[in-house]
């Protein structure tokens, strides 16, 4: 195992790095990402060219075998979710370091909370069996919570407060699920669960908490109540990682366990209940976000809504043949990939605008579109994606559901996903009508500097080209899943 | 194996009260101290169900140790929020809503 | 990567680079921008020629690349997409000469010109297109740039009209994508292949068949102004002459007929289309909108809004030709895409000369332009001529073969429809034209403006001229090699009905 450095190094150095920097000055906090973040992308790039060379594999922490030893899984969607994670979070923590510099009071412990954030969220995407998953998603989930709180404004106390109690049932709840499998199964490991699994009473109680305990914590609808409060008062950066990527790790969960469970298992029911509070949350969510007149409630809304469309991943893949099972596969993962860019390429643009106009309403974006051309490039871009219009990620991520949904002959997700374009394609053009509007005019505006804007654009470009060149990303995606030729 | 079984079922109990409490009372202490018993429910769970007779399984309890840090620590965390929230607004409850 | 896949590419690229170079620019460099823009503008009308003389030989230009699994994003050049671009480039050419000379002193000219490109970018995307998706891609872009454009003035009234082109673009967009979704679901990838991919399928699909059809024409028909999608095309008039010249009277509604004849033509196939008998509804439809858009116009006072109003009637003539089952009528229809394009933006340039020079936008308030702008209303009125289809202007050319065309595909009624359109143009234009020569100066213009050294600016003027020339050359020599109507025929023989 001597070679295969990089898997365990992609969590034990965020974890490493958080400890040190609660040892360092406040000043020196910033500057450890000059360490970190080389190291990590070329373990993440390690990862990818083992996967692609050597195929996936389980990795067992330490040498030690399961069930005591940590085994830790590396196929397609496990390293899908970690370049994601480090292009994303590696974004914006550039331009956390920047932007940070205006709140002395909240960075200093905003590094140490990133770092533990990442060891977290890596955590999860390379865990093999239920309860690492747990342990990672608390890692994760009091992290954010942590990040919330950084601005100390009741506002954000109160939306820290609801996000933490929300995340506490949510997790207790999942173990609870998690005690209740591995009483049935006697086994944690999702390779073990997979063989293993059949559908008795208690198996559908754990999966039922399960879905419980997960849905509260990705927010779905009905469920999303703690989300535009915290998505949409915390500090820019944050917002763009909890929004990008936190809300990712609860999801990514409960489709790691669906597909372990398997088609036995897992109702038809279910599944297409799933979908329809998913199409609730796209509705409600873009109809809310429509509705905004905070500029960053409408992203954190826009949230909600989006995380809508990837839960159709399980009325699509269930009881369905395999080629609409994988092309719903290819389409979720390619609608939560370019999400996760699109929207913290969309909120650190909404925060560079916040920051030019000294106001955090919409309708002060009056004429902002002469002084800040790039922002509000960065936001349209984002926003391209956002609502599936070509050549974008979400586009491409839209064609691949629709054409899931239409094989399968399951036609009412199709008005979800017209309806929730169109619906997006309002809130978004809500903000450029009155960037484009001629009003008094305004002589000066700050300007944000030049990192602020280029991360944001950065991330909007990728959303973009990731549309464009998704066929080898995909078939990476699919390595090792049920859907892939590993 | 119904020796084993109470200790389940009273896990399941007391996870039931917890989440009673977590819900209907507002004040955050409450609330805080809700969650800890539902989640020594759960730990009561996990180590009721697994005694099968086999003897002594040492999975359960693994998991049960890394549940009581990790609810230290979410406690420790929601304590300093709450202290936070307490001194910046005056209120021990949420305002408006769960 | 072949030189030729690079040459076709280089096509959309001209555009794309001089978009990305003039958002960078900074807002004063106005001489840098024009030359950027003009030299970008050349490039690509030397480079599509040069294609377009390769592909009369018959050589093969293709540039793709596969974006999923069955889904290529497909550049090709063939007879008719060549035919599009051709027209495209050289009025791009036009309007940005005459739009530099327009929007001098006015603000966000980099914004402006930088979405110009990308609009131009996206209608050459549209035609080099090689298969369904391909053209969503660029159609759904062309959307996106065009809303900057059209909102460009930032009044109340301007982000009106930009809200009900969105309601209208995106709505027809969506039926479009689920239209190529469910051909992809059914076929693979729908290339565009002469004759059609669809003629094959099980005989148990056709009423999906058709009802793809009508959800296509209705996403397509809504760039088209078919009636009655057409709503949005009247009130985009808010946005700048230039762009109400390329774009909305050239560009994007050229874009949705154009969409038609490739899905009745490349994806269909005409043979198949008439089996299923999807084109005499069309045909019908296509009547109605000319009918109305030229009695709407009757009504108009405002100038633009009466052009506007005889795009919506002019377009349809190409839609017409479309579904007439026959070569001659394709002809007729195909060539009407070049001669229309060239005549209607003759139009508009003319009337933003009017509205720049002598500050006047309604009909009722040109009376004796003639005399103060002779050879404004020598275009306008040539254009005038070839929209009512008078010998020799190009629009006659169109509607002979249109009428040809209708007798041979046994639509008789179609005759009179043409019949009376054409009288309905001449009722329309004829007043104005009156007005013009042959009344005297009746309210005050800004005399104090003078613009150039002609009756108007030279960048205004010059394109005027130019265009209107073409339109009449493209009339006059239409039997020679290379005029539109040639490049329709070699379209229609080459790929259409034996």
């Amino acid at each position: 195992m001597i070679g295969l450095w990089s898997v365990p190094l992609l969590f034990a150095l965020p974890l490493a790095l958080g400890i040190l920097s609660l040892l360092v000055t406040p000043a020196w906090r910033p500057r450890l990402i000059f360490v970190g973040l080389p190291l990590l992308a070329v373990a993440s790039f390690d990862v990818l060219a083992r996967l692609v060379v050597e195929g996936p594999r389980i990795y067992e922490l330490g040498g030690w075998e399961a069930p005591l030893g940590i085994n830790l899984v590396v196929d397609g969607l496990a390293v899908g979710m970690i370049l994601m994670t480090t292009l994303v979070a590696s974004l914006c923590a550039l331009y956390a370091r920047v932007y940070l510099r205006d709140y002395p009071a909240s960075s200093s412990f905003f590094w140490p909370l990133l770092w533990l954030l990442w060891a977290g969220m890596n955590g999860i995407w390379l865990a093999e069996d239920i309860f690492n998953l747990y342990v990672g998603l608390e890692v994760m989930g009091l992290a954010a919570v942590g990040m919330v709180a950084l601005r100390a404004t009741p506002q954000a106390l109160a939306a820290a407060m609801r996000y933490l109690l929300a995340a506490l049932l949510g997790s207790l709840a999942y173990l609870l699920g998690v005690a209740l499998l591995y009483a049935t199964y006697g086994t944690l490991s999702m390779a073990g669960l997979h063989e293993a699994a059949a559908p008795n009473v208690t198996t559908h109680v754990a999966l039922a908490l399960i879905i419980l305990g997960l849905l509260l914590k990705t927010a779905l609808f009905p469920l999303h109540a703690w989300l535009p409060p915290a998505h949409g008062g915390a500090l820019t950066p944050v917002s763009a990682l909890l929004s990008a990527l936190v809300i990712k790790g609860s999801f990514y969960i409960l489709m790691r366990i669906w597909l372990v469970l398997g088609p036995e298992v897992t109702p038809i029911f279910t599944a297409q209940l799933l979908g329809v509070l998913g199409a609730g949350a796209v509705f409600y969510g873009g109809w809310m976000a429509w509705r905004q007149h905070h500029l960053k409630q409408l992203v954190a809304y826009s949230t909600v809504a989006q995380i809508g469309y990837l839960f159709l991943f399980f009325p699509l893949v269930t009881g369905t043949g395999p080629e609409a099972a994988r092309l719903a596969w290819d389409g979720t993962l390619m609608m939560l990939v370019a999400h996760a860019l699109a929207k913290a390429a969309l909120f650190l643009s909404a925060g560079n605008l916040i920051l030019a106009v000294g106001s955090t309403q919409i309708s002060h974006l009056v004429g902002i579109s002469r002084f800040r051309p790039m922002s509000l490039f960065s936001f349209g871009l984002a926003g391209v994606s956002l609502m599936g219009l070509p050549p974008s990620g979400g586009f491409t991520g839209k064609w691949l559901l629709l054409h899931s949904a239409i094989l399968s002959g399951q036609w009412w997700w199709l008005i979800v996903l017209f309806l929730g374009g169109l619906l997006s394609a309002a809130y978004i053009f809500k903000v450029f009508r009155m960037s484009f509007r001629e009003g008094p005019q305004i002589d000066s505006s700050i300007t944000p500097p030049l990192t602020l804007d280029v991360t944001a654009l950065i991330l909007a470009s990728a959303s973009i080209l990731i549309g464009l060149t998704a066929h080898l990303p995909l078939f990476w995606l699919r390595l090792g899943s049920a859907f892939g030729a590993g | 194996m119904s020796g084993a079984l109470v200790f389940a079922w009273s896990g399941v109990l007391l996870f039931g009260l917890g989440l009673f409490g977590f819900i209907a009372h507002r004040h955050l202490l409450r609330r805080l101290l809700a969650f800890n018993i539902m989640g020594s429910g759960s730990f009561l769970v996990l180590v009721g169900l697994a005694q099968d007779g086999r003897g002594v399984d040492p999975v359960p309890h693994a998991m049960v140790i890394t549940g009581i840090v990790v609810a230290v620590a979410s406690t420790a965390l929601a304590l300093v929020v709450f202290r936070r929230w307490y001194r910046a607004s005056g209120r021990t409850d949420l305002p408006e809503d769960t | 990567m072949t030189w030729n896949a690079l040459i076709l590419f280089g096509v959309l690229a001209t555009s794309l680079v001089a978009s990305a170079v003039i958002f960078l620019l900074a807002e004063s460099r106005h001489t840098t921008r024009s030359v950027f823009n003009l030299a970008a503008a050349v490039l690509k009308l030397l480079l599509v020629g040069w294609i377009i003389w390769g592909v009369y030989q018959n050589i093969d230009y293709e540039f793709r690349f596969t974006i999923i699994d069955g889904v290529d994003f497909i550049l090709r050049a063939d007879a008719l997409g060549m035919m599009f671009v051709g027209l495209s480039s050289l009025l791009w050419l036009f309007t940005t000469i005459y739009a530099i000379g327009y929007l001098e002193k006015a603000p966000n000219r980099s914004r402006f010109f930088g979405f110009f490109s990308l609009c131009v970018a996206s209608t050459v995307g549209i035609a080099l297109a090689g298969n369904l998706f391909t053209f969503l891609l660029f159609y759904e872009l062309l959307t996106l740039s065009t809303y900057p454009l059209v909102v460009h003035r930032g009044t109340r009234e301007s982000l009106r009209a930009g809200q009900v082109y969105l309601y209208y673009t995106l709505g027809g967009g969506a039926l479009l994508l689920f239209g190529v979704v469910a051909l992809h679901v059914l076929v693979g990838d729908t290339e565009f292949v002469p004759g059609g991919v669809l003629s094959g399928l099980d005989p148990s699909l056709h009423p999906l068949l058709i009802g793809i059809f009508l959800m296509m024409i209705i996403g397509l028909g809504v760039k088209a102004a078919l009636f009655p999608l057409h709503a949005w095309l009247p009130m985009a008039m808010v946005a700048p002459a230039p762009v109400s010249a390329l774009l909305h009277a050239v560009a994007v509604v050229k874009a949705g007929a154009f969409g038609i004849a490739r899905l009745v033509y490349d994806v269909y196939g005409i043979e198949f289309a008439f089996s299923l008998g999807l084109l005499g509804p069309l045909a019908v439809a296509a009547s109605i909108t000319i009918i109305y858009g030229s009695l709407r116009a009757l009504a108009q006072d405002d100038l633009k809004k009466r052009l506007a109003f005889s795009t919506v009637s002019q377009v349809s003539y190409i839609i017409l030709g479309i579904s007439l089952f026959g070569p001659v009528g394709t002809l007729g229809g195909l060539v009407h895409l070049l001669h229309q394009g060239l005549m209607k933006i003759t139009l508009f340039f003319c009337a933003g000369n009017y509205a720049e020079t002598l500050g006047v936008h309604k009909i009722s308030e040109l009376d004796g332009a003639g005399q103060r702008m002779p050879a404004t209303s020598v275009a306008f009125t040539l254009g005038a001529f070839g929209m009512i289809g008078i010998p020799p202007m190009a629009g006659f050319i169109s509607k002979w073969y249109l009428g040809i065309g209708a007798l041979e595909a046994g639509m008789n009624w179609v005759l009179g429809v043409l019949i009376l359109s054409s009288l309905l143009n001449a009722a329309y234009f004829l007043p104005i034209l009156y007005r013009i020569w042959f009344r005297r100066r009746q309210r005050l213009w800004c005399e104090g403006k003078v613009l150039g050294r002609f009756e108007t600016s030279g960048w205004l003027l010059l394109p005027t001229l130019a265009t209107a020339a073409f339109a009449l050359i493209a009339g006059v020599l239409a039997g020679m090699p290379f005029s539109p109507l040639y490049w329709a025929d070699l379209i229609v023989s080459r790929e259409y009905l034996p």
